[in-house]
């Protein structure tokens, strides 16, 4: 049943002349407030767009529209539209490198799209200007009627109408009067079982009495208006806390090796990124050592074969002052230490290489991360050899976990486990250019500058190594050995190279509130769409010798269940008042000498 | 597990998902049969109230917005077969006929689902195929769960024939072998997330239908009222009072509740819908804050996610705005569905993002 209709009833039903200027005593006090263009309000003549205001008048005019229905309804819709495009063209919040190839791929567009803020549609100016606009407009929404629900919560249930019958879900009974009751005593009586039936409903109950006839005038719900304003004010909490825990929030990437430790300070970082309020020297002290990783991958042969899976790393973490403890980080499963969330994000090799001068002095030796470029984890990596050899030496390199050839020659990796690992490298001499103090990444080499030996493009193939051999660097300048890390006596090259994996620990202060927010918002959603907002009469008019008893129910808001309600109202007190009447006949009746064949025919 | 028992079982649902599909088609059509009938049987009935008309007062009872009153009264008996007990409602021979095979449809395809999920040793809604697979399931359930309610037999072809398409598109583009699930996936807000995600899509589906209906009815009721008009115009001008037969739609349309009762049915499920949608976005972020590390990010799933839960927040909104109650709230619903459907099947399959989980390569 609409609501608008309701209304028609009720104006119907009351006497009253049908303006809306009827003050506090109409039967529409008490109403949750509404913007004057909602459904259910009635049509204000033009007094939106009355042209001869002063500066008050204008800015009154504007709010009065930025608050209303329309103007909500409208900045909704823009926000979906709006939200669009994000989806359409890669984001750098989401998918920097998407960014950056579409840079190269639409070389005359990317530019223009990037002026749009097409790459940041969620920061971009005309993205926030909507959603900022429809948190005011909310929030000039949610305060007035915040106000008037506080007053509305402690008002009296309006006036009986005098026409019950007008509504559309009424129904009426007619009770006899026992003899021996007065038609005012049992009027008495039935009113006050309609006033504790109700009451016990969960109405809030108020008497009108009109000549000789008594009602009572009750209504229910208004957890629905309270719950629908908990769920708006929620949104804008939602916002704030979004807002305000971003200030608050740092998150950083880190690798770490096995058997190597990250302490949790600026330094050991390969990336940070703080929130505007985050003190960067404040970090929680504690430190996690990487014991093993772990990662199972479907035997080939099966459907998925090689699919990774199970991936844990397996941490000993220590807070300051405390004991080492051993913990583990899985996907779904962040660790949790001291506030901060631990987030296991990738994996890959790190192949122990040492270089040795040609004198046989080790200049380097490190294990050395590699990034995985597929899904059989074919790794690249480069190792950057600065001091200690005549001249500076760049390698760059493949790492095949299970090597096998490509048609084209070239090799590639067939199964992301250990079971033919091996590293070709390419080298380079000169200048590294690490030398000027200009950041460079550790995971490429730029070979300006440099004068490559091997690979392709040289006469020297590329330097193949299994783990535990060495060969020649060309040019004389010493050997190189990729190390073998089995434990002493194994067999196979399964623990042959070392693992990494790369975490990311994140410190998101605000996120809890969010969370908290949005279950108050769905908490007060589930009570503003199902507590229906309803009133009901019942009005009892003595008779001769029967009561008139009506029942009228009158929907505020969407209530599917009034009808069902309402007869059960009338059913339940009908047959209570029935009840009650027939007791009060009998109690008279004791009165009576016991051989009166009608008891209470001749009243005292 | 001996791998060839594992796959039996999963030909075994594929099996039952295609007689599922066959049986649901002949649903389908019997439920457009129904519909034809209910047009052809109100069309006889519109010709008999002209004869009586013609035959009886000549014109002069049947006054002024004669077509009009007949109109709410056709209405209001339709409002209450919707509502009426599944005993009392009227005897449409080839609506049963529909619902008894789209309950058997079901049967199989419950079934299928089912052996879908032991054979995968998981929950079946897992990769495109999977998501698919059981969102139609949920489609047809909350169909029939609702029919011991209201009688919704009218949206039956419409249920059918949308299950029939895109559960058949699934099984014959989306079909993919099972795999082992991917690290992500492996959390229990898979199985919340993903479930109530359906189970929204589901009330928004029935939603959307009567959406349309309603949209239907509107303009017949509109036409209706314009003919009362002009015929009103035409009598007091005098230029005689022949009744005009105006086209208004199809026939079974006077079968149905009016658009009033149909549109506050359609909020019904849309606000039921909402609430699912709303916990699927809560659930969409807590799960991504465990399994990416943070809570929401605008991947372009997210973000449909979002336009969608926006869109039915405007549906609300609309409604009750004056100006917008009735047909604009009603195309908000449609395009709210149609959003529903693009992120279902375009997302998955063309935008890049985060949730590649559709299994396709
Ligand atoms: C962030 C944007 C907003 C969202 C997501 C939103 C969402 C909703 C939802 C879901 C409902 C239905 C549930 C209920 O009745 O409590 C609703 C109702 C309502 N909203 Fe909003 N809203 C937003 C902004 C606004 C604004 C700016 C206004 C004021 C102009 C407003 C006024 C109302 C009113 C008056 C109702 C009650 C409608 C009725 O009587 O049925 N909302 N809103």
């Amino acid at each position: 049943m609409s609501r608008s209709r309701s209304d028609e009833e009720l104006d119907a039903a009351t006497d009253a002349p049908a303006s809306p200027a009827a003050a506090t005593d109409s039967p529409n006090a008490g109403d949750p407030l509404r913007p004057s263009d909602h459904a259910d309000s009635v049509a204000a003549a033009s007094d939106i767009s009355n042209p001869k205001l002063g500066v008050i008048g204008w800015i009154r005019w504007g709010w009065r529209h930025l608050t209303s229905m329309r103007t909500a309804l409208v900045l909704l819709l823009l926000l979906a539209i709006a939200a669009i495009p994000g989806s359409l063209v890669p984001q750098r919040s989401a998918d920097p490198n998407g960014v950056t190839q579409y840079f190269t791929d639409n070389p005359d567009l990317a530019p223009i799209l990037d002026n749009l803020s097409l790459f940041d549609v969620y920061a971009s100016p005309w993205f926030s200007a909507i959603y900022i606009l429809l948190f005011i407009s909310l929030i000039g929404c949610v305060i007035p009627r915040t106000k008037h629900h506080w007053k509305a919560l402690r008002a009296k249930p309006p006036r009986t109408p005098a026409r019950l019958s007008r509504l559309g879900d009424y129904a009426s009974e007619s009770i006899d009067v026992p003899i021996g009751v007065g038609a005012d005593a049992a009027a008495e009586r039935a009113v006050e079982s309609a006033r504790v039936q109700l009451k016990a409903a969960g109405y809030r109950v108020e008497r009108f009495d009109q000549g000789s006839s008594r009602s009572i005038s009750a209504e229910r719900g208004y957890l629905r208006e309270t719950g629908n304003l908990v769920f708006h004010s929620a949104l804008v909490g939602v916002l704030i806390a979004v807002g305000v825990g971003g200030g608050f929030t740092h998150t950083g990437q880190s690798v770490i090796i096995e058997g190597r430790t990250f302490v949790n300070t600026l330094l050991d970082y390969a990336s940070f990124n703080p929130g505007r309020f985050v003190d960067e020297e404040q970090l929680s002290p504690y430190a996690m050592t990487l014991d093993k990783f772990d990662v199972t991958y479907q035997p080939a042969g099966t459907v998925g074969a090689g699919q990774a899976g199970d991936f844990v790393a397996h941490l000993t973490t220590q807070l300051a002052g405390e004991e080492p403890e051993q913990n583990d980080v899985r996907v779904n499963h962040p660790l949790e230490i001291a506030g901060d969330r631990v987030y296991l994000m990738g994996n890959g090799y790190a192949p122990t290489i040492t270089i040795r001068d040609e004198a046989g002095d080790v200049v380097f030796s490190e294990s050395v991360p590699f990034l995985p470029q597929d899904t059989n984890m074919t790794s690249l990596g480069v190792v950057k050899v600065p001091d200690g050899l005549s001249e500076q030496l760049g390698l760059v390199g493949f790492f095949y976990p299970t090597q096998a050839p490509l048609s084209t020659g070239a090799f590639t990796s067939a199964y992301p486990a250990l079971v033919n690992p091996v590293l070709s490298l390419d080298v380079y001499v000169g200048d590294l250019g690490i030398n000027e103090g200009i950041p460079r990444s550790v995971y490429t080499l730029d070979p300006t500058g440099m004068e490559k030996l091997t690979g392709r493009g040289t006469d020297l193939e590329s330097i193949e190594l299994a783990p535990g051999e060495s060969a020649d660097l060309p040019g004389g300048y010493g050997t190189v050995t990729f190390e073998d890390e089995s434990p002493a006596g194994a067999t196979g090259y399964e623990a042959s190279v070392k693992r990494y994996v790369s975490l990311s620990v994140h410190n998101d202060a605000g996120a809890t509130w969010v969370l908290i927010f949005a279950v108050l918002a769905t908490a007060g959603l589930l009570v503003a769409l199902f507590v229906p907002r309803r009133r009901m009469w019942i009005k009892v008019t003595p008779g001769v010798d029967a009561l008139q008893v009506e029942y009228a129910g009158l929907a505020r808001g969407e209530d599917p269940t009034l009808r069902a309600a309402v007869d059960a109202v009338a059913s339940r007190h009908s047959t209570a008042v029935r009840d009650d009447l027939a007791g009060a006949e009998v109690l008279a009746g004791t009165d009576e000498p016991a051989d009166s064949a009608r008891p209470g025919t001749d009243e005292k | 597990m001996p791998e060839s028992s594992t796959l039996s079982l999963d030909s075994i649902s594929v099996l039952l998902v295609w007689t599922a599909i066959a049986i649901y088609a002949l649903a389908f059509v019997a439920y457009s049969v129904d519909l034809a009938r209910r047009s052809a049987a109100a069309v006889d009935e519109q010709d008999a109230a002209l004869k009586r008309e013609l035959v009886g007062a000549t014109g002069s009872r049947e006054g002024v917005g004669a077509s009009m009153t007949r109109l709410r009264a056709e209405e209001d008996a339709a409002e209450k077969a919707l509502n009426a007990a599944p005993g009392q409602r009227p005897r449409y021979m080839w609506a049963r006929i529909g619902t008894s095979l789209t309950v058997l449809g079901f049967l199989f395809h419950v079934a299928g689902d089912v052996t879908r999920g032991i054979a995968a040793g998981r929950v079946p809604w897992s990769n495109m195929y999977e998501f698919a697979l059981t969102g139609t399931m949920l489609v047809v359930g909350v169909y029939l769960v609702t029919l011991i309610r209201y009688d919704l037999r009218f949206l039956g072809s419409f249920i059918t024939g949308l299950t029939v398409v895109l559960l058949g598109a699934s099984a014959l583009a989306f079909y993919v072998e099972i795999t082992p699930l991917m690290d992500p996936l492996k959390s229990v807000w898979l199985v919340i997330h993903v479930f109530v995600a359906s189970l929204a899509t589901a009330l928004f589906a029935l939603a959307f239908g009567l959406s349309v209906l309603q949209l239907m009815q509107g303009r017949r009721e509109a036409k209706i009222a314009l003919a009362d008009r002009d015929a009103a115009a035409a009598r007091s001008a005098g230029t005689g009072d022949q009744v005009a037969t105006v086209k208004t739609g199809p026939g079974f349309l006077r079968t149905l509740p009016s658009a009033d009762a149909l549109e506050s049915l359609a909020y019904r499920f849309a606000i039921l819908g909402f609430i699912f949608w709303t916990f699927t976005l809560i659930a969409g972020s807590i799960w991504a804050n465990d399994a990416w590390g943070r809570y929401w990010g605008f991947d372009t799933k997210e973000v449909w996610t979002f336009v969608i839960w926006v869109l039915y927040a405007g549906y609300i909104h609309a409604r009750a705005t004056r100006g917008w109650r009735g047909a604009r709230s009603a195309w908000l619903s449609i395009i709210g569905f149609t959003a529903v459907l693009f992120n279902f099947t375009i997302v998955n399959m063309f935008f890049k993002g985060l949730h590649a989980y559709s299994g396709l390569s």
